[in-house]
């Protein structure tokens, strides 16, 4: 790949999107195997350095790092100097001392990987900053969907819920459209934003419109919060308008798979049943995570290809 | 005092002209002149303006003399080719007390480069809930007649109401910065496709717009001054044209004023791509349609003058993420050339001293200031080369500050001196002190 940092799903041309996730396959071949390790990173340092608690991504990455035989320093902003007031800058320059030759940042500012990628050399992956973007869980999601549809070319895909606020979404709409797939957002139209005019996607309000022609229904988590904040009346009004239950999913073609990045508010957006059944894919997307995760790092930093 | 005879400047970009700078004031114009004594500054070429006045800079003194003092401003000004500053009240203390904004005042006589004209809080403290003394500082050494809460908007209509009609005692006017605070909370630029795009909160247009709208009518309806502070958007510049139009149809003089800022004629919001806060400002960087807007504004008259909003932020205050980053840009050492870059062609050197000098200087109440060079005028000017060009390079600024958004910019005119009541600040494009 001839990018140096993944800092948005934009950044992946086509080519390079279907090489990660060519890769993601054979890294997913390999993690049946008994030895699950390659050598191709070792001698290189990968630093986790999270300014959010997540665990889930911060394990996929670290997996992801040690099956390719990188040394793994956990970075966690909590109990550290980060937590004494130091600046990014700082902790950045700091890590380039160290001489970490990838950082995965998570950031609850947006374009905190931006401002990193600007002060190191080494390359930056984005973990989620803020209400901007999560690459890496785009490309797992993709991942997925061509595991389950076996292409994306051509799948329509529903993404439903917080949009406005969402990472997730952001960068599901860049690489979905990369890729060849049409998306429509579902929302409460509170939660999508102004400027979605800019977006190559369909928006819509009502869900049941959009469910009966969805190849893929991806749900989103919506924060409680955002109740007390008038983005909708209540809870209850959000899951009856928004919500995933047993009989939406009938109105789904047979085919059809729900997603959803987790962590889940199980009753709100989505009703246990559904997770829990076979159109689910939300556990295969955590397995999926470490695969795409081995393959972004193994492309970024294995010089290869 | 040594007098200076200016040989050759196109005043106002007119014919070349002597001009006699002598105990303060324009002594003689004319062609050919000579004078005994008096220090020859050659002006071929060069262009003589009105000393530029800047109705919006924050100093940071006191308080923040990290980012800027009001010596360090001022020689800023003066390279911009300023000769008058209007100084925010937004300090720490606020300026929101007579023994402030004399200590402010005291501080601009000291630098003795341009002149500092104090402007008050609206409310104390900035706080939005009861009127400063606002007569104790019309009445102080410092002679307030500007007052403004800007950084905050004075949000509560009935309080904005009031300070607009108390400060006509004196004549003086309540400069708003127009944001409505409910519709901007966690604001971090336009909203807009680029908000969408990158995550960030967005600060609609609709919010400065509403107050402008709201404070419009209320200064009509107690007969009060208004100035608005920064206009931003497109629509708040159809609204300040339908708000002059209105009281030209009342046969009463126009009282509401409005100020646009150098980079609101020159920048959008697409800057905020990298993230980078040197281009975080409030009210934000908007659209291609909102520069169009403001500069048609601007050269028709809506939109009265240019105003820096110069502010200084110290470097760790803007080398951080993009949401911790305080918002604002220096402006006082580029304005002039962001003007001329973007509307000479439109405006002429006429307009550009009535957008600059003139105009700001009414508004301002400054009675020394916005005079063309001209026979027994103050002498407050500066001379400007147009065919010279100059790249922005941000330690090169006299600002303690380096939070241009121009780095690197190629820019074309520069100030090659200024007077001050007939002494040069800066001569050959440098600072005397």
């Amino acid at each position: 790949m001839n990018i140096r940092h993944l800092l948005s799903a934009s950044d992946l041309d086509r080519r390079d999107a279907t090489a990660v996730l060519d890769t993601a396959t054979e890294m997913a071949a390999m993690a049946r195997r008994e030895v699950k390790k390659l050598p191709t990173l070792r001698g290189k340092t990968v630093v986790n350095l999270f300014y959010e608690d997540s665990t889930r991504t911060r394990i996929s990455f670290e997996a992801a790092a040690k099956r390719l035989s990188a040394d793994v320093i956990n970075f966690s902003a909590k109990g550290s100097s980060v937590s004494k007031g130091e600046s990014l800058k700082d902790t950045a320059l700091t890590l380039q001392a160290m001489g970490a030759d990838a950082v995965v940042i998570r950031h609850p500012a947006s374009g905190a990987p931006h401002r990193l990628a600007h002060w190191i050399d080494g390359t930056v992956l984005n973990a989620g900053d803020g209400t901007h973007e999560h690459p890496t869980q785009a490309l797992l999601d993709a991942y997925t969907m061509r595991s389950r549809h076996g292409r994306i070319e051509g799948l329509k895909v529903a993404i439903v819920g917080d949009v406005l606020h969402s990472r997730v979404a952001r960068s599901n709409v860049h690489l979905l459209h990369t890729l060849g797939a049409h998306v429509t957002l579902v929302a409460p139209p509170t939660l999508i934003p102004v400027g979605v005019t800019g977006w190559p996607v369909d928006v819509g309000y009502d869900l049941d419109a959009v469910l009966p022609g969805a190849d893929v229904v991806m749900m989103l988590r919506v924060q409680r919060e955002r109740m007390t904040d008038s983005f909708f009346p209540s809870e209850r009004e959000y899951a009856r308008r928004y919500g995933l239950d047993a009989d939406r999913v009938r109105a789904m073609p047979s085919h059809a798979i729900v997603m959803h990045p987790g962590p889940m508010n199980r009753g709100m957006e989505i009703a246990p049943e559904v997770a829990d059944s076979a159109r689910s894919t939300i556990v295969e997307q955590v397995a999926n995570g470490v695969s795409v995760r081995m393959a972004v790092l193994y492309l970024l930093l294995g010089g290869v290809k | 005092m040594s007098s200076y005879l200016i040989r050759g400047a196109a005043v106002v970009g007119g014919e070349p002209t002597d001009l006699l700078l002598r105990d303060g004031i324009v002594a003689e114009a004319g062609r050919g002149l000579s004078a005994k004594g008096a220090e020859v500054v050659d002006a071929d070429g060069l262009v003589a303006l009105p000393g530029l006045v800047d109705l919006h800079t924050h100093l940071r003194e006191p308080g923040r003399e990290d980012a800027e003092t009001v010596d360090s401003g001022s020689r800023a000004a003066a390279l911009g080719g300023y000769t008058a500053v209007c100084a925010m009240a937004n300090t720490s203390p606020v300026a929101d007390t007579a023994g402030v904004v004399e200590q402010v005042w005291r501080l601009g006589r000291e630098a003795g480069l341009v002149d500092v004209q104090p402007i008050g809080a609206v409310t104390v403290g900035l706080a939005g809930e009861r009127l400063a003394e606002l007569g104790a500082m019309a009445d102080s050494a410092a002679r307030v007649r500007i007052f403004s809460d800007d950084g905050n908007c004075v949000a509560d209509p009935r309080l904005m109401r009031r300070a607009l009609e108390y400060v006509k005692a004196f004549d003086g006017v309540i400069a708003q910065h127009a944001e409505e605070p409910r519709l901007t909370e966690g604001a971090q630029m336009h909203e807009g496709i680029e908000s969408a795009r990158l995550g960030l909160p967005g600060w609609p247009a609709v919010a400065e717009e509403a107050i402008i709208a709201r404070d419009v009518l209320l200064a009509e309806h107690v007969g009060a001054r208004l100035h608005v502070c920064h206009v931003s958007a497109a629509g708040s510049v159809e609204i300040l044209r339908w708000a002059k139009r209105r009281e030209r149809l009342t046969g009463r003089p126009s009282k509401v004023t409005a100020e646009v800022t150098p980079h609101h004629l020159l920048l959008t919001d697409d800057r905020a791509a990298g993230y980078d806060p040197v281009f975080k400002v409030n009210p934000p960087l908007r659209t291609a349609e909102d520069v169009a807007a403001l500069r048609a504004g601007l050269v028709e008259g809506v939109i009265d003058a240019v105003a820096t909003d110069h502010a200084p932020h110290a470097v760790q205050d803007k080398e951080c993420e993009w949401g911790y980053a305080r918002p604002g840009m220096l402006g006082l050492e580029t304005a002039l050339s962001i003007v001329v870059d973007a509307l000479l062609d439109d405006l002429g050197w006429d307009g550009i001293a009535d957008r600059m000098s003139r105009a700001p200087a009414r508004i301002a109440g400054l009675a020394d200031h916005g005079h063309d060079p001209a026979k027994g005028r103050p002498a407050n000017l500066t001379l400007i080369d147009p065919s010279a060009t100059w790249t922005v390079e941000p330690t090169a600024l006299a600002s303690r500050s380096r939070n241009t958004p121009y780095a690197g910019f190629t820019l074309r005119s520069r100030v090659v001196a200024t007077f001050l009541h007939g002494q040069p600040t800066v001569l050959d494009g440098k600072v005397l002190r």
